[in-house]
This record gives structure tokens, C-alpha cells and sequence, in this order.
């Protein structure tokens, strides 16, 4: 039993001090040269292009049945018209940043983690290296400039979709007339939500990339390994998402309100 | 001469595993080292410890000249440079076209011209014989056409060492020999140091016994005389300690029960 334990912790330990040198790599390849502009561009593309589907519909059917939902909460206090403050509020500060974040979580860092271990498994990581490229610039460092600059991109795209989703029950379910709504969405909003609205997926979506580098970049065991790490990247990168909002949250709401 | 790889007293063990126990050999310019050994006996690893993809435990480890077995990865570039190493099944990179896998370095490490860099893929694909294939992708390559795609990737930068890992394993045994032509072509004419890990006796002793001449504007692959044969030297691994090492023929005459075995 405590040999289980002093292994398990010593994994634990590892992982962590292996994911932390992997950070430090990563900043190191973000601020000197060489750059891999063209994998920088294609990751981009991605990973943000990629994504706009799932977060697109995401954010719709989110702010669709959050208006339906709270409805039926503000009619017991004759508070329909205010339906466009709440959603525009949910949307902004919580659900849009979380929702798109567990989305890219599940197709980013599951896609991520994959990818490189496969090529870890393939013995390309090595062959990279054996031609002079530092794998951490090529790879990781195009994700996580990508991952950093979409994941603000996608979640402002959920949030405005989300609006317009509330929008769309607002008025053809709950009768709202759109000036009404949009008076309301905008009266709900203040500066310091946006701000939270771009702090938190830029947080989130650093560590959704790094989690499915590091795990990808630790496969081992053939295809069956490749699979273990996808695995692992989603459970590990989706649980982070709810962690590191939370902590982000709690620094936000003491720094800005 | 100066040799172009030394190790001297490498030892290597994963956990309470010994992979490689004091390996000592040296490796000279234009020359050939075959490797041999059974699978897990630790062949592989060498060739990972002299590419700095792996550090060992103990010993010293010289590629031209320069100590490596302490350096870190950016200092290892500069010593990788002059290396090409042909994987096991390739590991060419599945989203890069033979085109981008053959230049890789050349476009992407090296500030050459990018005609430059075009025109020595060509010549490096038609080396190997596929320059017909060029925009093909990996997974479209048969596994010998993967292999030979391999070694043009590792010859484009011009290496003066070549690492080559079971270059042989899985192929049948008329895409082997073209493989093992390449090697015999690259050595002869390129005047390329290379080891060779194998457990394929077939093609070891060919490599060993053979040797390529351009006459006119064709390349002969021709048998060897007996001293240009005795250049190639072979290492038999056991476990991680070396077993055998000697000629051609020392290990066709050796009474070891182990080599016996290895060799019928």
C-alpha cells in the first residue's frame, strides 16, 4: 500500500515538474529566435477556424436555452423584459469562456495530444530532432500562440452568438420586443465583464494546448498509448477548464470589482 | 586518421535495467561499423546515445572530435549537423510531401537558396531512385520506398556520418538489397562514415562485402577485395556488452556459441 503511494506521488511529481520544464521551454521558444512562422499561420487555422462550428453552435443553443430557462424565473417577478441582462451577463462573464473552453478542450487538446503522440510513437519527434529542430519550437510554440490569440477570438464569437441565440427566444418565445432585449443586454453589461470575458480564455486556452502538448509529447506504448494520451489530455485539460476558472474568477473579482 | 565517432566506456541503465554496459569502439572516416545483436540488446540505443537523443550514465562519447555525452540540446544542433540518421520504418513526417520530408533541414534549417535547396532534393531522390515520387505523401510510399525516401532525407544536408537503425527490417529481400546499395553507394562515392545496426546478417555482410564504382556515368555495386572487405567491422551485442568485434571473416570463423547461433 505505501509502496503505491510513494509510486503514485513520485508520477505525480514527475508529471508536474516534466509539464512545468515543458512551460519554461515554451516561453523560452516565444521569445527568441528561431520562429516557425508557416506552422504558426497553419495552427491558427486550426485551431481557430477549426473550432467555429462547435463553438458557434455551442454559444447559440447556450444563450437560446438560457433565455428559455431564466424566463420562466423572471415572469414569477413580472422581470421578463430583463431576460437580455442576464443572458448578456451569463454569456459574458461564465458561460461563454467555460462552454468554448471545454469545447476546444475536447477537440484542441484531444487533437493536440494525438498528433504529437503519434509522432512520438513514430519515432518523428526523434527524427526532428535528429535534423536540428527543437521540437518544442516547432510544435508546441505555433499551438500556443495559436491557442493564446484564438481562444479570446472564439469565446467573443460564442458570446455574440449566445446573445443572439437569447435573442432569437426573447423575441419569438418570450414576446420581448428586440429594443427591449438589446436595451436590457446592454444595461447588463460593463466594462470590467469584458474584460473578465478576455482574461479568462486567453487563461484558458493556454492551458488547454499546453495539457495536450504535454501529454502528447509523454506518450509511450505504441498506438494503444496514443489513445491513453488523447484520453488523459480531454479528462486532464476539461478539469483544468473548470479549475482555472474558478482561480481566475476569484483574482478577477478581487482585482477589478 | 581521426576518428569520427569514439565511445569509450558507455553505460546505460533504465532503472535497475542494464541496456548498455562499457561499450568501447571507434568509428573512422569513410569506414563502416555493423552493429549486430538480437532485439532489446541495446543496438538501437547506441546510435541514440551518439545522436544525443539519450544521455548515457558513464563513459565518453566523441562525434568528430567534440565531446558530446555532457552537451545540452542546443549545443547538440551544431553537432547533429554533420549526421543523418535513417530510422526504423522511416519516421518520415506523415504531413510533409517526400519533397518537404527529403529538404526538411534544407528548407527549414539551412539559409541555402530554396533552388538551391530544390535542386539537391532532386538529385538526392534520384540517389536513391524515386525522384519520379517526389510530391507523393509518406502514405502513399510502399515500406522499402519509405526506407530509401528515409536515407535521401538523411544524405540531403550532405552528413559526414550516417546512422542507419534496422534500415532493413520488414523489407523483402530485393528492397533490402537496393537499401543496402544505397548504404555501400553513400560510403564509396560520398566517402560517408556510417554504423549500421541490423540483426540482418544478409545485408551486413553484403554492405561489408561490397563495393561501388562509377565507371563512366554508371554506378557499379562490384565484390569488395579482401582489405577494402576488412574495413567494415563488426560489433555483436549481448545483453549491452559487447560479445564479438572483428572483420567479416573473424566473425564467420568466431566459435562463440552465441555468434554460432546468431550466424545459422
Amino acid at each position: 500500500m505505501f509502496d503505491l503511494l510513494e509510486r503514485w506521488l513520485k508520477t505525480a511529481i514527475l508529471e508536474i515538474q516534466e509539464y512545468v520544464r515543458l512551460q519554461a521551454a515554451t516561453i523560452r521558444g516565444m521569445t527568441s529566435p528561431p520562429f516557425y512562422y508557416r506552422d504558426i499561420i497553419m495552427q491558427l487555422d486550426a485551431i481557430g477556424v477549426g473550432s467555429l462550428t462547435v463553438v458557434v453552435l455551442t454559444g447559440f443553443f447556450t444563450g437560446a436555452v438560457l433565455a428559455l430557462q431564466s424566463g420562466i424565473t423572471l415572469d414569477q417577478f413580472g422581470a421578463r423584459p430583463f431576460v437580455g441582462r442576464l443572458v448578456s451577463a451569463s454569456m459574458l462573464k461564465e458561460l461563454g469562456p467555460v462552454l468554448t473552453g471545454l469545447m476546444l478542450a475536447g477537440r484542441i487538446g484531444s487533437g493536440i495530444a494525438a498528433e504529437l503522440g503519434s509522432m512520438v510513437v513514430t519515432d518523428q519527434i526523434n527524427a526532428l530532432r535528429a535534423l536540428g529542430t527543437d521540437p518544442v519550437r516547432k510544435l508546441v510554440v505555433p499551438r500556443v500562440v495559436a491557442g493564446l490569440v484564438m481562444a479570446p477570438i472564439l469565446t467573443i464569437i460564442a458570446d455574440t452568438v449566445g446573445i443572439l441565440g437569447g435573442m432569437m427566444i426573447a423575441v419569438f418565445q418570450l414576446r420581448v420586443a428586440s429594443s427591449v432585449y438589446w436595451t436590457s443586454v446592454i444595461d447588463g453589461l460593463y466594462p470590467n465583464d469584458a474584460w473578465m470575458s478576455l482574461i479568462k480564455p486567453f487563461c484558458l486556452g493556454y492551458v488547454i494546448v499546453t495539457i495536450g502538448c504535454h501529454v502528447g509529447l509523454r506518450t509511450s506504448g505504441g498506438t494503444q498509448g496514443v489513445g491513453r494520451a488523447t484520453t488523459s489530455a480531454v479528462v486532464a485539460a476539461s478539469v483544468a477548464v473548470i479549475a482555472v476558472d474558478f482561480f481566475v474568477t476569484r483574482l478577477l473579482i478581487t482585482l477589478l470589482y | 586518421m581521426d576518428a569520427s565517432i569514439v565511445l569509450k566506456n558507455v553505460s546505460l541503465a533504465f532503472d535497475d535495467k542494464v541496456v548498455l554496459k562499457d561499450i568501447s569502439f571507434e568509428l573512422l572516416p569513410g569506414h563502416t561499423k555493423v552493429i549486430l545483436g538480437g532485439s532489446g540488446s541495446g543496438k538501437s540505443t547506441i546510435l541514440k546515445i551518439i545522436l544525443g537523443l539519450l544521455k548515457p550514465d558513464g563513459g565518453t562519447v566523441m562525434v568528430n572530435g567534440k565531446r558530446v555525452e555532457a552537451m545540452g540540446e542546443q549545443e547538440m544542433m551544431t553537432v547533429r549537423s554533420d549526421i543523418g540518421m535513417v530510422f526504423q520504418e522511416g519516421a518520415l513526417f506523415d504531413s510533409l510531401s517526400v519533397e518537404e520530408n527529403v529538404g526538411y533541414k534544407l528548407y527549414e534549417e539551412s539559409s541555402i537558396p530554396e533552388e538551391e535547396a530544390s535542386r539537391r532534393v532532386q538529385e538526392v531522390l534520384g540517389f536513391v531512385g524515386l525522384q519520379e515520387y517526389i510530391d507523393r505523401m509518406p502514405s502513399e510510399l510502399s515500406g522499402g520506398q519509405r526506407r530509401r525516401v528515409g536515407i535521401a532525407r538523411a544524405m540531403a544536408a550532405k552528413p559526414g556520418i550516417l546512422l542507419y537503425d534496422e534500415a532493413t527490417t520488414g523489407l523483402d529481400p530485393i528492397t533490402a538489397m537496393t537499401v543496402d546499395e544505397e548504404m555501400v553507394k553513400l560510403r564509396d562515392l560520398e566517402g560517408v562514415s556510417s554504423i549500421i545496426v541490423t540483426h540482418q546478417l544478409r545485408d551486413a555482410f553484403f554492405v561489408a562485402t561490397h563495393e561501388a564504382v562509377r565507371q563512366n556515368a554508371h554506378i557499379q555495386i562490384t565484390p569488395a577485395d579482401p582489405k577494402k572487405s576488412d574495413e567494415a567491422e563488426f560489433i555483436m551485442l549481448k545483453d549491452g556488452v559487447v560479445c564479438f568485434e572483428g572483420n567479416a571473416s573473424e566473425l564467420r570463423a568466431s566459435s562463440d556459441p552465441y555468434i554460432r547461433q546468431f550466424l545459422s
